[in-house]
C-alpha cells in the first residue's frame, strides 16, 4: 500500500512542480476575470464627456435639458457656431424654431456614438414630458413614481420541494448546470490524456519494465490515475480561489454603474464581445443577488462527486490507450476514438437536455456512467429533488461507482500485457484479448 | 548453495515456444553468462526470473524456496536491455524514489545513492535531468539504481551496449566487485569477449532451447579440436609426423592439429628430434565466438514463427 502512495506522490509531485502547470494555473483565471475587467473598463473610460451649448430660439425646450452620462447641455446667450470652441463647449445644438423637428449638433469632431445616442435620447425625453405635460397636464414626478410602481411585478419563479415553496432561477441554473458540465468534459479530456500520456512514456522509455519489476502493474496503473486526478483537483480548487478572489477584487474596482454603462454602451455598439463581456460582468453583479436562491452544498458536493467519479470511470480507459500503443502517436488518436466518443456524445446530449431537464432524454443518459458526469451534473442545479428525485440520483451515483470499478478490472488487465508488448500494432480487438489472457 | 533454480520452464505464445522447458542453476557469488541469437527467448527467460511474467509450465526456486515474485522482488535488481528511466525527472529525485519503490527507506536510499554517485564519480550530476546524459552516462546511472538496495541477484540484460570500452570496463570491474561482495550476477549478451572476461558460467539458448551450460572452461575443454600453435625460427618447409597434421605455416608460426592418436608430448619431440628451435607451443582453445557461431550455425539465422498447438 505504501508504494502506492511512493507512485502517486511521485506522480502528483513533478506535476505540480512543473512550471507549465504552475503558469497555466494562476494564468488562466486572471487572463478570465483580467480581459472582462478590462473590457468593461476601457467600454466605459471610451466616453469622453461632451459640453454642448443649446441654442433655443424658440424656448421649446424651457431652459431644461437633462444631461446624460456623456453630455452636458448647457443654455448659455451668447454663443454661436463661430465663437463655441473658445468658449470651452465641443458642439452646439439648434432647436429648431419652426414645426420640423430636427435638431442641428454642429460639433468640432465627430461624436461618439454614445454622446450621439446620448443626445438623442436626452431630447426626446425632454419632448416627451413636454407633451405630456401639455396635452394631458402629467408632470415628470407623478409620471417617474407611476413607473417605478409599475415595475414591481417580478416573475417570482418557484417551486414546490418536498412541502417547501423554494425559490428557482431557471436561468441561473441553466448557468450552472451548463458551466459543470463543460468543465467536467474539458477536465476529462485534459487530465484523462496527461494519464494517456504518461503511460505512453513509460513504456518507450522502458521505465516500466524497472518500475513494474518492483511493484505489480495495477500498482502503478492506480498510483498513476490518482496522483494526476489529485493534480486535476489541486488545478480545480486553485482556480475557483482565484477567480472567486479575482473577480471580487474586479467588483470592487468596477462600481455597478461602470457595468451598467458598460452594458447600455454595448447595447449600442455592434461589438459583439464588448456586449458578451459587460453582458458577463452584469452576471457576476446579478450572481450575488440570487447567490441565495442555489443549493449550493448540494450542487458543489455533486460536482465533486461527479468531478472525481467521472474522471476516475474515464482515466483507467485512458491508462489503457496509453499501454497499447508503441512509438507512433498517430496510433493513439485512433484507438482512442471509442473513448472520446462517448465524451463528445455526452456533451451533445447535455446541451439538448439542459433546456428539458427533466425530460425521458436527459433523465435516462444522466444515469449511464458513460454520460451521467456531464449530463447530471447539468440537471442537479434545476433542484434537488426537484427535477432530480433523489432515488434517480442514487442510482446515478451507484452506477458510475460499479462502472468506473469496472473499467478500472478491465484496463488494469490490458495495462499489465501492453506496457511489455513492444512492436504488436494493438488493435481494440487485441486489447480485448489480454483483458482475458491469463498470467 | 543455489541462489536460483528453473526446473523446465516452458513459455508459449501463441505465435512461438518463446521458452521450451529450459532449465538451470545458478550458484551463489557466480558471474553467468546467458547467451543466444536474437530471438532465442533469454528476454521471455529473464522476465519469469523477475516475476514480470509467469511461466506455463516449470518452476522457480529461489533462496532455496518458491519464487514469490511480491516479496522476492525486493532481493532482485533487474536492469532492463534499453534504458529505462523517466527522461525529465532529476537523477538523485529518481534514484531515490526508485530505490524506495524496492523497499529501502527514505534515509537508507538516500545514503546509498549518495555512496554510489561517489563511487562512479557522479556526484555533479544530481540535479541534472536524464535527458540531459549521454549513453554512457545514463547507462552508469542505470546501473546505480538496479544495485542500489544491495540485491542477491543482480539481472542485466545487454549492460554493454553503446558503451565505450573505459565505462563498459568500469562497469565490467563493478560487476566483479559484487560478486567478490556475494552477490550473483546474471547479464544477457552477444558479446562474447566480454563474456569470456567476465563470466565462470554461461549458459547458450537457442530457439527457446539450451544447448550449453557449464563453465567457460569446461565448455572450452568441450569444444577443442587439439588446435596448437607453435613458434619456431627455422621451421622447415615441409613436415611431416604421425603425431599431428599442418593446418597453417606462416612464417616462424604454425598451427598444428595433435591427432587423437597422439599428444603435446610426441609433438614436441618431433620438433626436437628435428632441431627446430621452439619459441613458443600454445593450445589454441575455440574462443566463445566460434563455438557460439557453431552451434548456432545449422539453425535458421532468424526465429521463425510456428503454430503451437
Amino acid at each position: 500500500m505504501s508504494k502506492i502512495w511512493l507512485i502517486i506522490s511521485r506522480e502528483y509531485l513533478t506535476r505540480v512542480k512543473n512550471k507549465t502547470f504552475i503558469l497555466s494555473t494562476i494564468l488562466t483565471p486572471l487572463l478570465f476575470v483580467g480581459l472582462i475587467t478590462a473590457v468593461t473598463f476601457i467600454s466605459v473610460k471610451n466616453v469622453d464627456k461632451e459640453n454642448v451649448a443649446v441654442i433655443d430660439r424658440a424656448n421649446i425646450l424651457g431652459g431644461k435639458l437633462d444631461n446624460g452620462k456623456a453630455v452636458t447641455f448647457s443654455f448659455v446667450p451668447g454663443v454661436d457656431s463661430l465663437n463655441y470652441k473658445e468658449k470651452g463647449y465641443s458642439a452646439i445644438l439648434y432647436v429648431p424654431t419652426d414645426s420640423s423637428d430636427t435638431y442641428r449638433l454642429v460639433s468640432k469632431k465627430q461624436f461618439g456614438l454614445i454622446a450621439e445616442a446620448n443626445v438623442e435620447d436626452r431630447i426626446n425625453e425632454a419632448m416627451e414630458n413636454k407633451m405630456l405635460k401639455n396635452k394631458y397636464n402629467i408632470d415628470m414626478q407623478s409620471l417617474d413614481s407611476a413607473r417605478k410602481s409599475a415595475q414591481k411585478a417580478k416573475l417570482d419563479q418557484a417551486y414546490y420541494e418536498g412541502g417547501e415553496i423554494k425559490k428557482g432561477n431557471s436561468s441561473l441554473a441553466y448557468g450552472i448546470g451548463y458551466g459543470s458540465g463543460f468543465l467536467i468534459y474539458i477536465t476529462l479530456f485534459i487530465y484523462g490524456s496527461m494519464v494517456m500520456r504518461g503511460v505512453m512514456e513509460e513504456k518507450t522509455n522502458r521505465i516500466a519494465e524497472v518500475v513494474v519489476s518492483s511493484v505489480k502493474p495495477f500498482q502503478l496503473m492506480i498510483g498513476k490515475i490518482v496522483g494526476i486526478g489529485a493534480v486535476g483537483l489541486t488545478q480545480l480548487l486553485l482556480w475557483i480561489v482565484l477567480i472567486i478572489g479575482l473577480s471580487t477584487a474586479a467588483s470592487a474596482f468596477l462600481s455597478p454603474d461602470t457595468i451598467q454603462q458598460a452594458a447600455d454602451a454595448s447595447q449600442q455598439m455592434p461589438n459583439a464581445s464588448a456586449g458578451m463581456a459587460s453582458n458577463t460582468a452584469k452576471q457576476f453583479e446579478g450572481l450575488k443577488d440570487t447567490l441565495g436562491s442555489a443549493n449550493w452544498l448540494m450542487i458543489a458536493g455533486c460536482f465533486i462527486f461527479y468531478f472525481l467519479f467521472g474522471y476516475l470511470f474515464y482515466a483507467s480507459l485512458f491508462a489503457a490507450v496509453g499501454s497499447s500503443v508503441n512509438e507512433d502517436p498517430q496510433d493513439a488518436q485512433a484507438l482512442l476514438l471509442p473513448i472520446t466518443m462517448p465524451i463528445i456524445i455526452a456533451i451533445v446530449i447535455m446541451i439538448n437536455a439542459i433546456t428539458n431537464p427533466s425530460g425521458s432524454l436527459a433523465t435516462y443518459s444522466s444515469m449511464i456512467p458513460f454520460f451521467s458526469p456531464i449530463v447530471m451534473m447539468a440537471r442537479i442545479p434545476f433542484g434537488v429533488p426537484g427535477t432530480v428525485p433523489y432515488w434517480q440520483l442514487l442510482v446515478s451515483m451507484s452506477l458510475l461507482v460499479l462502472g468506473f470499478l469496472g473499467t478500472t478490472w478491465i484496463s488494469a488487465k490490458i495495462y499489465r500485457t501492453g506496457i511489455l508488448m513492444y512492436g504488436k500494432k494493438a488493435t481494440w480487438k487485441e486489447m480485448w484479448k489480454w483483458a482475458f489472457r491469463k498470467y | 548453495m543455489h541462489l536460483l533454480e528453473l526446473k523446465n520452464l516452458k513459455k508459449y505464445y501463441a505465435t512461438q515456444k518463446a521458452v521450451d522447458d529450459i532449465s538451470f542453476s545458478l550458484e551463489e557469488g557466480s558471474i553467468f553468462g546467458l547467451l543466444g541469437p536474437n530471438g532465442a527467448g533469454k528476454t521471455t527467460l529473464l522476465r519469469m526470473i523477475t516475476g514480470i511474467f509467469y511461466p506455463d509450465e516449470g518452476e522457480i526456486i529461489f533462496n532455496g524456496k518458491k519464487f514469490e515474485p511480491l516479496s522476492d522482488n525486493l532481493f532482485i535488481g533487474y536492469m532492463p536491455e534499453e534504458r529505462g528511466l523517466y527522461k525529465k525527472m532529476k537523477i538523485g529525485e529518481q534514484a531515490l524514489y526508485l530505490g524506495q519503490l524496492k523497499g529501502l527507506s527514505y534515509k537508507d536510499a538516500l545514503e546509498k545513492t549518495k555512496y554510489w554517485f561517489r563511487r562512479m564519480e557522479m556526484e555533479t550530476w544530481w540535479g541534472k535531468k536524464v535527458e540531459d546524459l549521454s549513453k554512457g552516462m545514463s547507462q552508469k546511472l542505470q546501473f546505480v539504481i538496479t544495485v542500489l538496495h544491495n540485491p542477491k541477484l543482480i539481472i542485466l540484460d545487454e549492460p554493454f551496449s553503446g558503451l565505450d570500452p573505459v565505462n563498459a570496463n568500469i562497469i565490467k570491474d563493478e560487476i566483479h566487485q559484487l560478486a567478490r561482495d556475494g552477490a550473483t550476477v546474471i547479464f544477457s549478451t552477444h558479446r562474447m569477449e566480454q563474456v569470456e572476461e567476465i563470466c565462470n558460467h554461461i549458459v547458450l539458448v537457442n530457439q527457446g532451447r539450451k544447448i550449453l551450460d557449464g563453465t567457460v572452461a569446461n565448455v572450452k575443454q568441450q569444444f577443442k579440436e587439439n588446435l596448437f600453435s607453435v613458434q619456431a625460427t627455422n621451421l622447415p618447409g615441409t613436415m611431416f609426423s604421425e603425431a599431428f597434421e599442418v593446418i597453417k605455416h606462416n612464417g616462424s608460426k604454425l598451427v598444428v592439429k595433435i591427432k587423437n592418436t597422439s599428444n603435446s608430448n610426441e609433438v614436441l619431440k618431433y620438433f626436437i628430434d628435428n632441431d627446430i628451435m621452439i619459441e613458443a607451443y600454445n593450445e589454441i582453445l575455440p574462443s566463445l565466438n566460434e563455438i557460439f557461431i557453431k552451434l548456432i550455425e545449422g539453425t535458421k539465422n532468424s526465429r521463425q514463427f510456428q503454430k503451437v498447438a
